[in-house]
């Protein structure tokens, strides 16, 4: 069986696991909704109250929100297994079986608990892009759709890097750190407005660290055609969502890294 | 007096059991500090932008950015107290039937639970907020970001208050968490009903945003409904917009919800009780 279709096996396993409780399912995505649906509440009231910030509107920031969300459920879909990789592989010594496998190892992880619940995020994000396009009056040329699409792939491979460094992480500690929650959950918090609303220390962060702004800010300047108040070319948003690729290549050379120091809790 | 002592007894020594056994977890707290830490950070640069941005803010917020600063740091060393989830360990003992040993000792059994999880909700508490504090009023402006620091409250009466009103929280909170321990014994599963009751208690205890900042037209609803009491009537009193009476009028409301979900607490626990059965022995 090809990488691919193993892959789609697994996540239809785990989808058809969580189908046999619907009701439960369906309550965890609702509450992934509304969870994240409350941020939403926060932006809107600020503007309601405030009108604008430094000169960007709701709609421009619903953008912003809408993207990251998507980007981060997706990532988080995909990357349940390295999230729990500690307390659900490594402490139990469930991790020596997918050694194991004669199969890539990343691959059983992605596969291993894709979430349905997840979906509430997603639609959450997808709703909220939607909104945004009316207020703001977004053309989806397919330009735009192509540069909205490369980000979205460079985003979720970013939070993909990232959660594939918390698993990297428990090979030492043999628990989930929830340290890491600081980037991820975190990194969407971040990410949803717009860089140049923060302090200058922490746009390098975001821009050369961890290059949230390079899969969120830059492109959705370019979908918005609006100028960088920051200076940057507008080239820089066609390239920039790379970044997450390249993060994403240098958390899984850490996480082979970390694999080789890797020693059995035993059984 | 006496008969007192030995009638609090049981549930003064469930309260601080529980209370040092929580203290242990310290990388847990030094984790949600962390994450605290920079969910705070963005919140506050957040806040400076949108004040900073136009010049018509200031007039038409009833809380200053100084102020709306303050009470997000607040908000954040006070993130454990908000009734996130029923007490772990009762939902545990329903699952397990351990709850029948609860019903056969010779105390109120709504009294020891309540005492059980108010220690469970201060311990995670007190160590979190005085990091907290170290971090945004002491280390912040040492850091030279002064602006972004956590004031001290309005005057001494200000913050004696706001203190009783943080104990009035925890009870609150307390009772909150009660509900849903009863919803958790109800219904057997805690995870479904938080995740409902989250986002709802975020918004609108003044975690999310203080409460002064939502759209003008809700605010007499939002400080009466019952979890204002958690987080922003503490912050209104420690900034001193309550004031004589309006402290008063503050705290009273937070004794009367507390009296109000006591009682229905408790009602919805012997209804619950009587029809528990106990599986297995």
């Amino acid at each position: 069986m090809g990488s691919l279709a193993l892959f789609l096996r697994l996540v239809r396993a785990s989808i058809g696991a969580q189908a046999r409780y619907p009701a439960s399912a369906l309550m965890l995505a609702c509450g992934q909704f509304l969870g994240t649906g409350i941020e939403v509440v926060a932006v809107w009231a600020l503007f309601h109250r405030f009108g604008e910030v430094q000169g960007w509107r709701i709609g421009e920031v619903a953008l912003f929100y809408g993207l990251v969300n998507c980007m981060f459920a997706l990532a988080d879909a995909l990357g349940r297994g390295f999230d729990v990789l500690g307390t659900e592989f490594l402490r139990t010594g469930a991790f020596d079986r997918l050694l194991l496998r004669p199969r890539p190892l990343a691959l059983q992880l992605m596969g291993n608990d894709f979430r349905i619940s997840r979906a509430g995020r997603l639609l959450q994000g997808l709703a909220v892009i939607v909104f945004a396009t009316h207020q703001a009056g977004i053309a989806w040329t397919p330009a735009a759709v192509a540069m909205a699409l490369l980000a979205v792939a460079g985003g979720v491979a970013l939070f993909l890097g990232i959660l594939v460094l918390q698993g990297t992480l428990s090979f030492w500690t043999v628990e989930s750190l929830e340290v890491a929650n600081v980037l991820t959950y975190g990194g969407v918090q971040a990410a949803q407005y717009p860089l140049a609303l923060y302090a200058r220390w922490f746009r390098r962060v975001l821009t050369f660290i961890v290059p949230l702004a390079c899969v969120a800010y830059y492109p959705v300047l370019a979908i918005l055609g609006k100028a960088d108040p920051l200076g940057a070319p507008g080239w820089v948003g066609v390239v920039s969502p790379l970044a997450g690729f390249v993060f994403l290549a240098a958390a899984f050379r850490a996480w082979r890294w970390g694999l080789r120091r890797y020693a059995s809790t035993g059984s | 007096m006496r008969r007192l002592q030995d009638l609090a007894r049981p549930y003064a020594a469930a309260f601080a059991s529980r209370f040092l056994q929580m203290l242990q977890y310290r990388t847990a707290a030094l984790a949600g500090f962390a994450t605290q830490c920079w969910w705070g950070g963005i919140k506050v640069m957040v806040f400076a932008a949108f004040y900073g941005g136009s010049a018509m803010a200031g007039a038409s917020s009833s809380i200053s950015l100084a102020q709306a600063i303050t009470y997000t740091w607040l908000a954040q060393g006070l993130l454990v107290l908000l009734p996130w989830m029923g007490d772990p360990e009762v939902a545990q003992a329903v699952r397990t039937g351990a709850v029948a040993y609860d019903r056969l000792r010779p105390v109120d059994a709504y009294a020891l639970w309540f005492a059980r999880s108010a220690g469970w909700i201060a311990a995670r508490v007190l160590p979190r907020v005085a990091l907290m504090a170290a971090f945004a009023m002491v280390a912040l402006p040492l850091a030279g970001l002064g602006a972004w620091a956590w004031q001290l409250p309005a005057s001494v009466a200000a913050g004696l208050a706001f203190l009783l009103s943080a104990v009035f929280a925890l009870l609150l909170s307390t009772a909150m968490v009660m509900l849903l321990n009863v919803a958790a014994t109800a219904a057997l599963n805690e995870r479904g009903i938080s995740a409902v009751a989250t986002p709802v208690v975020i918004v609108f205890s003044g975690n999310l945003l203080p409460l002064a900042l939502l759209p003008d037209a809700w605010q007499a609803a939002l400080l009466l409904q019952p979890l204002a009491g958690l987080m922003d009537i503490p912050a209104r009193l420690y900034f001193g917009q309550l004031s004589g009476w309006q402290a008063l009028g503050g705290l009273g409301l937070q004794g009367f919800w507390i009296a109000v979900l006591v009682a229905a607490g408790r009602l919805a626990m012997g209804r619950t009780m009587r029809s528990l059965q106990i599986q297995g022995g």
